[in-house]
């Protein structure tokens, strides 16, 4: 059972300081890709390294198949990493470096050969074989990485931000190299990194990680269609949501539910007159950001989401009738910016 | 009429060569007066007759170098010489590297253990090597006390380290070890901090233990940064003519004596500049193949 | 529960290997530090344990050494040709450095490493001839023989470590200032050398220390004693006939060395970092 578990999982670094990672609860599923989503600062990484054995935790449990593997050294935990910048050992050849696990676990001699080929030929890199690793590209150095990793066949993979030492049209394609990866191996996987688009579009769930606390544990449907607080909810999703605050709660909508009037669906909706400021023209869609006319909320930057298909005319300067639909709203209470239920509400 | 654009060319381009030659003229001046023309001297001594003194040199062409090479002190010389260079380099390089590992991992009280550590380096030679040649001195030495308390000599039999040739050859070794460990250790540091630590850590996830790691992974990335420390202790050893001097000035019975020492003592004390010069030629073509080996360090590290 | 007793017995090595080498590289000091307070009686009592005072400690060797000695002018003679060393070295090597890291592309390389190779040309090498010049410029004898020759090292070294300092310094800081008005030299004065002060005073530091670690030029060069560096004064003429002025001798090498030794300390990062850039990328 490749199930990884962590109990009230915390880690402070200094004395008397906020820690990195505060009382962490979750557990993986077995073969699920599961992302850990944050910005800089959220304790991800060090999340990550604490189940890989590479920190010690402050206090609280990690679990392995069921096992307390506190402490427990990184080789004898039956993971694999992927580091941020693939860590690959420049000195030795490609083979070299996918069979040093292999030498390191005295896995028999007899076997290496036919283990690394079997690795790289599941990466497609058998004829990179001889090379170093300076000679390789971005993307090769990503598949020999993930190729050390499995050869040694582990229970859990652990990646730390393997694509953002890529190029952004590089990055697509190895994403979704990895996606594939991980639909032929199964193995259960660990995935950090603070690109929204590439939790949502990888993960079968997604952890939302903030100043060392989880805000929510959900599938990319739940985290983006039901968050959990008003983070999460403006974490997830380009351009983020909008926000208005009144004295005790906080409605948010997002961009793409505030359109023009007669283009939002029949139902109960509000309506707001929209002083639009400038167009952001971006191809397959605008972005409008505006005012709303005539509420105490004009100050504030309302954004709006038009799909290319929809009539244009919305142009800076100009005022037009724009609504949200009733169920497209999200309410949140103001102090504890937690999910709250739907509430009547003053808007004028 | 035509617009001027006004050129801002970067840093990088050669706008005013003729600033950069008067910027680095004077220094590389003072380099080829100072070092190029008198090493070309010494060629040239060598060849001739000179001595302290003289005012007319002659041409002499090989004779110096004959003398030399038939001279058994001479030859004691260069074999002391390359001896204690390489043994001290190997003692060196192992005690460099051990004490590197030890200082990485940090500890209360490292910057005071640094600074103790470092103290053989950074005295001149000359009054580091006095100390030890009290601590040798073969009455007083407090080796030779340490031995007599726990009784393995009397002070009648204890070892003169300075004056029986064995030992002696040994204490001068020890001496330069004893202030190139230091340095060495420094420098591996500076290799062994050079690691990207994800490298280990990545090593340590795929199985590798302790030793593991340092063998395979570590030290084999670590490699032009040994050998910088390995050339560089070759060179201060066998060019060093100090700590001979003041510790056995070549004796007892020229068991120590080395190459430079032996250019200093014919040369200077012994008037004979011309065959002190001779004498000293002989380090250029170890100095040259030091000087080949760390362009080529250089040139991979470029590489990569 | 295994796992424990390995931690407890790795870190018993660690311990037991850093202590190993610091008691070795360090005790010679320690006991030079003893012996300047020891008095004679005990120094010379082979039967006195060496480590201790078994005699109450006394300054006599100090006042020895201060007041009966030329100790006192070999100190002055090496600061002062320490200083006049550091200024020449500073004004040549500067701007070399600023040249050869700016402004001659490609070829500052291989001039820079050409440069770095004649540091490995040994004063044991070059003594002799040098010894010949000395003489015929009259300088035979006086300090400033080695004024004039001490530079042939630490220039090299110097430009080296500044080399690697200056390139360091971004090449827009420079730009910018030349679109502002300055010319290149203007630039480099106004802008880089500012900026470039601990660089310098690492340089400054490190030219000392190598003046002070000179024994063959001084040695060849000087012969009267009052005109001595302290490296060589000490080695020739604190040793009087068959009986050694021990404790003074090691009370003068241990005030010489620590100054030095504190100095060479705070700048060492600097100085290894200069040292290594070429072998670490």
């Amino acid at each position: 059972m490749a199930v990884v578990e962590t109990r009230n999982l915390t880690k402070i670094f200094k004395q008397g300081e906020a820690g990195a990672v505060n009382d962490v609860n979750l557990a993986t599923r077995e073969g699920e890709f599961l992302v850990f989503l944050g910005p800089s600062g959220s304790g991800k990484t060090t999340l990550l390294r604490m189940i890989a054995g590479l920190e010690t935790p402050t206090a609280g449990e990690i679990l392995i198949g069921g096992r307390v593997v506190n402490q427990l050294s990184p080789r004898d935990r039956r993971i694999a990493m992927v580091f941020q910048s693939y860590a690959l050992y420049p000195h030795l050849s490609v083979y070299n470096n996918i069979c040093f696990p292999l030498k390191a676990q005295k896995v028999p001699r007899s076997q290496h050969r036919q283990k690394v080929e079997w690795a790289a030929g599941l990466l497609g890199i058998g004829r990179l074989l001889d090379r170093k690793p300076r000679e390789l590209s971005g993307g090769e150095r990503q598949r020999v990485a993930l190729a050390r990793a499995i050869v040694r066949e582990p229970a859990v993979f652990l990646l730390d931000e393997p694509l953002s030492n890529l190029d952004a049209k590089l990055r697509a394609s190895a994403r979704e190299e990895l996606e594939q990866f991980h639909k032929n191996v199964g193995t259960t996987t660990i995935y950090v990194t603070h690109d929204q688009v590439e939790a949502m579009a990888m993960g079968d769930r997604v952890v939302v990680l903030h100043q060392g606390v989880v805000r929510q544990i959900g599938t990319p449907k739940e985290v983006y269609e039901n968050p959990a607080d008003t983070f999460v909810a403006t974490f997830l999703g380009s351009p983020p949501m909008n926000l208005l605050e009144f004295s005790d709660i906080v409605v948010g909508f997002r961009p793409e539910g505030f359109l023009p009037s007669d283009l939002v669906p029949g139902g109960k909706q509000v309506s707001f007159r929209y002083r639009v400021k400038y167009v952001e023209y971006l191809g397959a869609e605008r972005v409008l950001y505006g005012n709303i006319e005539g509420s105490h909320f004009e100050s504030k930057e309302i954004i709006s989401r038009l799909s290319w298909n929809m009539p244009t005319g919305y142009e800076a300067g100009s005022v037009h009738d724009f609504s949200v639909s009733e169920s497209d709203l999200h309410f949140f209470d103001r102090r504890s910016e937690k999910r709250t239920n739907p509430r009547p509400y003053p808007w004028q | 009429m035509a617009v001027k654009h006004a050129k801002v060319k970067s840093a990088g381009a050669a706008q005013s060569p003729l600033l950069g030659a008067a910027m680095f003229g004077p220094a590389v001046l003072y380099i080829v007066l100072l070092i190029g023309a008198p090493f070309l001297l010494a060629i040239f001594y060598a060849f001739s007759d000179a001595r302290i003194g003289s005012t007319h040199l002659h041409y002499v062409g090989l004779e110096n170098f004959r003398s030399i090479l038939h001279s058994p002190t001479f030859h004691q010389a260069v074999q002391n010489s390359i001896v204690f260079t390489v043994s001290a380099v190997v003692i060196v390089v192992i005690c460099s590297t051990i004490l590197a590992l030890a200082l990485e991992i940090p500890f209360r009280g490292r910057g005071i253990i640094r600074f103790l550590i470092l103290l053989p380096w950074v005295a001149p030679v000359s009054l580091g090597t006095i100390g030890w040649k009290w601590l040798l001195d073969s009455i007083y030495s407090v080796f030779t006390w340490i031995l007599v308390s726990l009784h393995f000599f009397t002070i009648y039999n204890a070892p003169m380290w300075l004056g029986q040739p064995h030992l002696a050859m040994a204490s001068v070794v020890c001496v330069h070890c004893w202030r190139l460990i230091p340095f060495a250790t420094v420098v591996m540091l500076a290799g062994s901090s050079a690691i990207p630590k994800e490298i280990p850590e990545a090593a340590g996830i795929d199985g590798s233990g302790y030793f593991r790691t340092l063998f395979w992974i570590k030290i084999p990335m670590m490699l032009p940064i040994i050998n910088v420390a390995i050339l560089f202790s070759a060179i201060f050893t066998f060019t060093d003519m100090t700590v001979v001097y003041i510790l056995t000035d070549g004796g007892p019975f020229d068991s120590t004596q080395t190459i430079p020492n032996l250019a200093f003592s014919t040369g200077i004390q012994g008037g004979d500049l011309a065959a002190g010069a001779a004498i000293s030629l002989f380090l250029v073509p170890v100095l040259v193949a030091v000087a080949y080996f760390m362009l080529r360090v250089a040139h991979r590290a470029e590489v990569v | 529960m295994r796992g424990k007793w390995r931690e407890l017995g790795a870190r018993l090595v660690h311990i037991l290997v850093l202590l190993f080498f610091t008691v070795l590289l360090a005790f010679p000091f320690y006991w030079m530090l003893i012996a300047t307070f020891k008095q004679n009686l005990d120094m010379y009592a082979t039967r006195n344990n060496p480590f201790l005072f078994n005699l109450p400690p006394t300054l006599a060797n100090l006042h020895l050494l201060f007041y009966e000695t030329r100790y006192v002018r070999w100190l002055g003679n090496t600061a002062l040709v320490g200083v006049i060393v550091v200024v020449i070295t500073l004004l040549l090597a500067v701007p070399a450095a600023y040249a050869l890291a700016r402004l001659t592309g490609n070829w500052g390389e291989r001039v820079g490493i050409a440069i770095f190779l004649t540091y490995l040309v040994p004063p044991t090498l070059l003594f002799i001839p040098l010894s010949r010049v000395v003489a015929d410029l009259g300088l035979q004898d006086t300090i400033w023989s080695l004024v004039v020759v001490y530079p042939s090292f630490t220039i090299p070294f110097c430009v080296w470590l500044l080399m690697a300092f200056f390139k360091s310094i971004p090449k827009e800081l420079e730009d910018a200032a030349m679109v502002d008005g300055l010319t290149r030299f203007g630039a480099f004065i106004k802008m880089v050398i500012p900026i470039s002060i601990s660089g310098i005073l690492t340089v400054v530091i490190f030219t000392f220390t190598l003046v002070t670690q000179d024994f063959v030029y001084a040695l060849t060069f000087i012969s009267p004693e009052a005109n001595q560096m302290v490296g060589v004064g000490i080695p020739i003429f604190l040793v009087r006939g068959d009986v050694y002025y021990w404790s003074s001798l090691m009370a003068a090498c241990l005030i010489a060395s620590l100054p030095i030794a504190l100095l060479y300390n705070t700048f060492l990062d600097r100085f290894i970092a200069g040292f290594t850039v070429g072998a670490v990328k």
